[in-house]
């Protein structure tokens, strides 16, 4: 089952493309996590799939539909934006009462008990809330809108190390017991790594790769060996990073096979590594090979 | 929905009721009874003026612009269209509240002026008016009556639609402010004359009906223009002399200068005779005066088809407002 389904998507704004050819099929009941450098369209993305923004071209379809098409569409999704905006003269109550009021499928019991857990004083307006306790109060009416897909742009950016840990781990309670699919963008690795079981990796506006971490894992390897050209690795070994050094080069592929050079030294990578490679080389060719001395 | 806007809306409709109700108790202490000099209230007739002329634009301004402008300053809009409400729902009930909100607020503030002026409204002797518009006159006209709801409704939706556009509270202000001022000022000058077909009739000069004579600035020749007395209350809209084919003369033939007592004399030695004489002339050349008006008895139909006017031209405004909705992100 995909949960968010893009063909082609793009989006204008003026002059620039903030996001271009995207094709994704996000599964369902998975935690799927966004990735790219800034300014890369991970907001674009997530705007386009919660309905916030229309495609300039190519379609996308989320939980079976266009996105903000209705009041069933919309109770289906769940999108906390950047920056998790809240009502500065309304209090945390009063949020809670707005989420009840506006959502369908709203979980009361759910929403309070976070409030109290988190140690949000329910008679205080959100303007004076921190601004970890914002985010934790935008969080709170994401989650207990009760959503199938929760959309979080950077959701954790704004909290201590200890709000994190806690957040994330009822984020994996709900899509455990409900369900729930979510997709969320973040620049911290360690966190995508400890609840993320999918990826999608996005750099100048296009969708450099996405699949299952797992997955991802599994078919990149880091080769090291004596200086050369790698132009002369096999078809289907698809070059993602390159370095030399005056003796050494090291080279990131992405490959199903097993490599069989003799002269390579293979190694595994980590998700950080991995990722650091792909944004940090957004072309799609091989750079040549330069001369140094 | 409807709970958050008026949550939204509550502490700006509080303070405009409140001022209301201290400017309803002030106008009641000050209302002037018969036989009163009408100078004593010339300050709270024009205050009332300025207030109802002014209420709509404030309303809008204050009101409908921060209605949109502060949600997409703030982020909100992104809080509030994720819930499980549609933004054209998000916008129809903010219209929903306010719209009714600021027409009922610019009714209530018209009726209390409206009564607190009566009597010097009415008041049938020109003396008694003093320094007082006449109902008719467009800046009072539009400070009576139910004309300020749809003033303020128009107002209203225009603000909001402003807001939309332009998405800064500031800008938005002043634009909708400059668009309003100009509806406003294009409304008496172009539209309400031709609201219902103006009376035109063309009369006889004569000493008893003549009402002014505009003269160059120390000149010795023919006056300018010559205008003649209208029907009580009634909203002139042109005043001039048409020769015997029914063009419009200007500058006057020169014998009406003849008409003229000399400055300096005194009125008890005027020559009427001369001045007999001289309008005689004036008929004998077939010059007479071309009149077209509303009269004062319109005053009540033109209010209604003024509401009416404003209330038709909110609707393209409201539909433009929900039709860029859908751009805005």
């Amino acid at each position: 089952m995909t949960v968010l389904r893009a063909r082609g998507l793009g989006k204008k704004y003026r002059r620039r493309w903030a996001l271009t050819g995207c094709d994704l099929d996000l599964p369902a009941g998975h935690v799927t996590g966004l990735v790219g450098p800034n300014g890369a369209g991970k907001s674009t993305l997530l705007g386009l799939a919660a309905g916030m923004v229309e495609p300039s071209s190519g379609t996308i379809e989320v939980c079976g539909d266009v996105p903000g098409s209705g009041p069933a569409q919309l109770a289906k999704v769940g999108f906390v934006a950047q920056h998790t905006p809240v009502y500065a003269n309304l209090t945390v109550a009063e949020h809670l009462r707005l989420g009840a009021h506006l959502n369908p499928g709203w979980d009361d019991a759910l929403a309070r008990d976070r409030i109290a857990r988190i140690g949000l004083d329910p008679a205080l307006p959100a303007g004076k809330l921190s601004g970890g306790q914002r985010a934790q109060l935008a969080l709170t009416l994401g989650i207990a809108k009760r959503p199938e897909l929760l959309l979080l742009d950077e959701p954790v950016a704004s909290l201590d190390p200890v709000a994190r840990r806690e957040f994330l781990r009822d984020l994996m309670e709900s899509v455990a017991e409900h369900g729930l699919s979510v997709v969320m963008s973040s620049h911290l690795i360690g966190d995508l790594e400890r609840v993320c079981d999918h990826l999608v990796v996005l750099v100048d506006a296009r969708v450099r790769i996405t699949g299952e971490v797992e997955h991802l894992l599994a078919t990149h390897r880091r080769l090291t060996g004596p200086r050369r050209d790698v132009d002369t690795l096999p078809a289907d070994q698809h070059v993602v990073s390159v370095s030399h050094t005056d003796r050494q080069t090291t080279v990131l592929v992405r490959t199903e096979a097993p490599v069989l050079d003799p002269s390579w030294d293979v190694g595994e990578l980590d998700l950080e590594d991995l990722l650091l490679a792909y944004m940090s080389n957004p072309g799609t060719g091989r750079p040549p090979l330069e001369v140094v001395r | 929905m409807t709970w958050l806007t008026w949550r939204q809306l509550r502490f700006p409709l509080v303070s405009v009721y409140a001022a209301l109700a201290v400017v309803t108790a002030l106008l009641a202490g000050t209302r002037l009874v018969g036989g009163q000099d009408p100078g004593d209230g010339e300050f709270w007739y024009s205050a009332g003026l300025f207030a109802v002329n002014g209420l709509p634009a404030l309303l809008a301004v204050f009101w409908g612009v921060p209605m949109i402008t502060r949600e997409l300053e703030a982020g909100t809009h992104n809080l509030v269209w994720n819930q499980s409400v549609t933004r054209t729902r998000w916008l129809a009930v903010k219209l929903g509240i306010g719209v009714p909100a600021a027409a009922l607020t610019a009714g209530l503030l018209s009726l209390v002026v409206t009564w607190w002026a009566d009597p010097v409204d009415t008041s049938a002797v020109p003396e008694r008016v003093g320094n007082f518009g006449r109902l008719m006159t467009p800046v009072v006209f539009a400070a009576r009556g139910i004309a300020p709801v749809g003033y303020a409704a128009f107002a209203f939706v225009l603000g909001i639609a402003v807001a939309i556009l332009l998405r800064r509270t500031v800008t938005a202000m002043a634009v909708t402010l400059v668009v309003y001022a100009a509806v406003q000022l294009a409304v008496p000058l172009a539209v309400r004359p031709h609201l219902l077909p103006p009376v035109g009739e063309t009369v006889a000069i004569t000493e008893a009906n003549i009402a002014g004579i505009r003269a160059e600035e120390g000149g010795r020749g023919a006056p300018e223009a010559l205008t003649v007395l209208a029907p009580a209350g009634a909203w002139v809209l042109t005043n001039e002399t048409v020769d015997a084919n029914g063009a419009v003369v200007r500058p006057l033939p020169a014998v009406v200068g003849d008409c003229l007592p000399p400055a300096a004399e005194d009125p008890r030695d005027l020559d009427l005779d001369r001045i007999h004489a001289c309008f005689a002339r004036l008929s004998d050349h077939g010059y007479r005066q071309h009149l077209t008006y509303q009269p004062a008895s319109r005053f009540w139909p033109l209010q209604w088809v003024e509401l009416a006017l404003f209330l038709v031209l909110s609707a393209p405004v409201t539909w433009f407002c929900f039709g860029r909705l859908r751009r805005l992100s």
